[in-house]
């Protein structure tokens, strides 16, 4: 693809803007003309680029999506699934537009949760501060478009101090064939706040659709953020989603991002330390089979002193699915004392299942602790053969060994009833590929 | 126990098998009657876990020659997990870990996946409970267990445990127990001691493999045979084992040369 058919296509999305609401506020609309002037700027990622090197998006590049005001019907019989009873709160998006009618909120002490509109209202000048600070565009054309389209989404506020301990679950849904959603996702955990969002996509359309999707997340001092992100996207979806945290001082963020869906995924996780003393714990999981491509690409940043980080990244990789990770931990000059560890595990079911993956360290302080690894392999022989030998088949014997290594990331979630999901979606899936 | 014309179990015949190139068992034969239990002793290197993995079904292994029958069938037209539905049960000398499956819920499916197939009662996650926790107590294992991943973490003495847990749910008309002692302390071994010798009845029938006599202390075998070179060289009664003991196993091969 020449660089021109990569511009012309961030052109044909940008050429969908008419069909979202214009931005009442003059700050938001300044926000949004930055970022199409960024997109025509930029062009869309080929393989040829190094981040993207085992990432083709020219499937993606063949449909100009198009995003809708209005939001598809969800049959309540459909919506039921989706229900995660822990869950007080739970702001629900059609095809990236609020439904009031598929949300609840159960307003929690010192927590404020609001779709954008109504956070606007509340804390125009709060949004303003801090909406496109952390994803800021840069270099990627996908949050440049996002924020080119940016009308709705979710606020997250947690309060000083103030502990919200049942989790907010921000759920997209798609609906439509050929449609783009833009989710936007902000979340400012004020010093010393508790906080645990999932955010958690999912679609019922027939056929292809897009979402872009951008989360910033800023835990303030001695704050705790956790943060599930479950992408259950139709399986003939494209899915690209950036999340950018920043960690103040002694703050804490934790981080389960499960791929389970999407023709093809990428998710961009940059993780920046802001102060002395934070902490990050990353875990991710990828379950793909048949044709799908699930790509994770995370950036630790350790850039102040004492930071710790652990992050065990694994996928399970069926049919002639592929799993691409690309994890680099940067530590700089002035992060001494930094304890980083990272893991890259890796399960192939299949002779044509593919993965790629590239942990990478860059140490540039002296006195650090850092250890990384990767490992790709099938199901041992020596493993399979103890099962069976206590009378398992071969199918449930390697059923369980896939169940068991997917569960160790899943186990960690920390909203039960997602994990009792997880565990029998895994089983389910495992024995359809028996 | 020794008694005349008991079930025949096992039927082993110039049983010969290799790994990779390399010839290991060359030629072992031995019958196992029910009631009856053997032990199988031998310098490292002899074959003796060879023979316990080869009877099990493991897949490192080829058989190039001899006959098995396991109750009359050939045991090698069996894959591993049918051998163990049948009544064949290898307790293993390095049990396997695997984290992520707790323990209560590999042990139910086992039991429940050879219930089945023998056409008896499977059991529901709370009747498995109660007569998991009975078993446990036969072995002096720890409630907490049920709720830890299969083997992970586990010390020595508890995966141990963990195999004649197996063992005491599975009911196996034969067992082979390979180096089961090993990493046991004094006083763990005398609790799994105990406990095999309580599973031990009449209609079933045992082949310990062990390097050592030691256990030979607790469980009092009815035939001690000692391997050397991938073949059984000696056979005798419970005196042959303390005979090693305190001689070691260089004459036996002497004399059988």
């Amino acid at each position: 693809m020449n660089t021109e058919t990569r511009s012309d296509y961030l052109d044909s999305l940008l050429h969908g803007r008419d069909l979202v609401p214009e931005a009442r506020a003059g700050w938001l609309k300044a926000l949004r003309a930055q970022a199409v002037e960024r997109a025509n700027a930029l062009t869309v990622p080929t393989t040829r680029d190094e981040d993207w090197r085992f990432t083709d998006l020219s499937p993606l590049y063949k449909v100009p999506y198009r995003p809708s005001a209005q939001p598809g019907e969800i049959a309540a019989a459909e919506f039921g699934r989706f229900e995660i009873p822990e869950a007080a709160t739970r702001l629900t998006f059609v095809d990236g537009n609020f439904s009031a009618a598929l949300s609840r909120m159960k307003p929690a002490d010192g927590v404020f949760v609001a779709n954008l509109p109504d956070a606007l209202a509340a804390h125009d000048r709060l949004v303003e501060s801090r909406l496109g600070k952390l994803a800021g565009t840069g270099q990627d054309a996908f949050a440049a478009v996002n924020t080119a389209f940016l009308h709705d989404g979710a606020l997250i506020h947690a309060g000083r101090d103030h502990k919200g301990i049942a989790p907010i679950h921000l759920l997209f849904i798609a609906t439509r064939k050929d449609g783009a959603a833009y989710p936007r996702v902000l979340v400012i955990a004020e010093p010393g706040a508790q906080c645990t969002l999932i955010e958690d996509f999912a679609g019922l359309a027939d056929g292809a659709y897009f979402t872009d999707a951008v989360t910033e997340i800023a835990v303030g001092e001695n704050a705790h953020v956790a943060h599930v992100k479950l992408q259950r996207e139709a399986q003939t979806a494209f899915h690209i989603a950036r999340t950018s945290v920043q960690v103040a001082r002694d703050g804490h963020y934790s981080n389960w991002s499960v791929a389970l869906g999407a023709r093809i995924s990428r998710h961009n996780l940059h993780v920046m330390q802001a102060g002395e003393g934070s902490e990050f714990s990353i875990d991710g999981l990828a379950l793909i089979g048949g044709r799908q491509l699930a790509d994770t690409n995370s950036l630790i940043d350790h850039a102040h002193a004492h930071g710790r980080s652990r992050q065990l990244h694994k996928t399970v990789v069926g049919g002639g699915a592929h799993a691409v990770f690309n994890g680099k931990i940067f530590v700089r000059r002035d992060a001494q004392h930094t304890d980083a560890g990272q893991q890259s595990r890796n399960l192939l079911l299949s002779d044509k299942a593919h993965v790629d993956t590239k942990p990478q360290l860059e140490i540039f302080a002296d006195d650090v602790k850092c250890a990384h690894g990767a490992t790709v392999g099938q199901i041992e022989a020596e493993e399979l053969f103890y099962l069976k030998s206590r009378g398992l088949s071969d199918a449930t014997a390697r059923n369980l060994l896939t169940y068991a290594f997917a569960a160790e990331v899943i186990q960690r979630i920390p909203v039960k009833s997602l994990v009792e999901r997880l565990e029998n979606h895994v089983l389910e899936q495992t024995q359809i590929k028996s | 126990m020794i008694r005349e014309n008991t079930a025949l179990l096992l039927e082993v015949r110039g049983l010969t098998a290799r790994i990779g190139d390399r010839n290991i068992l060359k030629g072992i034969d031995l019958t196992v009657r029910a009631g009856e239990v053997h032990a199988i002793m031998g310098p490292n290197g002899s074959g003796k876990s060879t023979f316990a993995k080869v009877l099990s079904g493991h897949p490192s292994y080829e058989v190039t020659g001899g006959e098995v029958l396991f109750e009359g069938r050939n045991l090698f037209e069996l894959a591993p997990e049918e051998r163990a539905r049948a009544g064949l049960f290898l307790g293993f000398q390095y049990p396997i870990e695997v984290p992520g499956v707790t323990n209560s819920a590999f042990l139910r499916l086992a039991y429940n996946t050879v219930q089945g197939t023998r056409g008896k009662e499977e059991l529901d996650p709370l009747e498995f409970d109660d007569l998991v926790r009975e078993k446990m107590k036969l072995l002096d294992i720890d409630p907490s267990f049920l709720g830890r991943s299969l083997n992970a973490g586990f010390s020595g003495g508890e995966k141990k445990r963990n195999e004649i847990l197996q063992m005491a749910l599975l009911e196996p008309k034969l067992a082979v127990l390979d180096e089961t002692d090993s990493g046991l302390d004094i006083d763990a071994l005398r609790v799994v001691a105990n406990g095999i010798n309580k599973l031990h009845t009449p209609d079933n029938g045992m082949v310990l493999v062990t390097h050592y006599q030691r256990m030979l202390n607790y469980i009092v075998p009815d035939y001690v045979h000692v391997m050397e070179g991938g073949r059984i060289i000696r056979t005798g009664d419970k005196a042959l084992a303390l005979e090693l003991e305190a001689r070691g196993y260089d004459w036996v091969g002497k004399e059988a040369a």
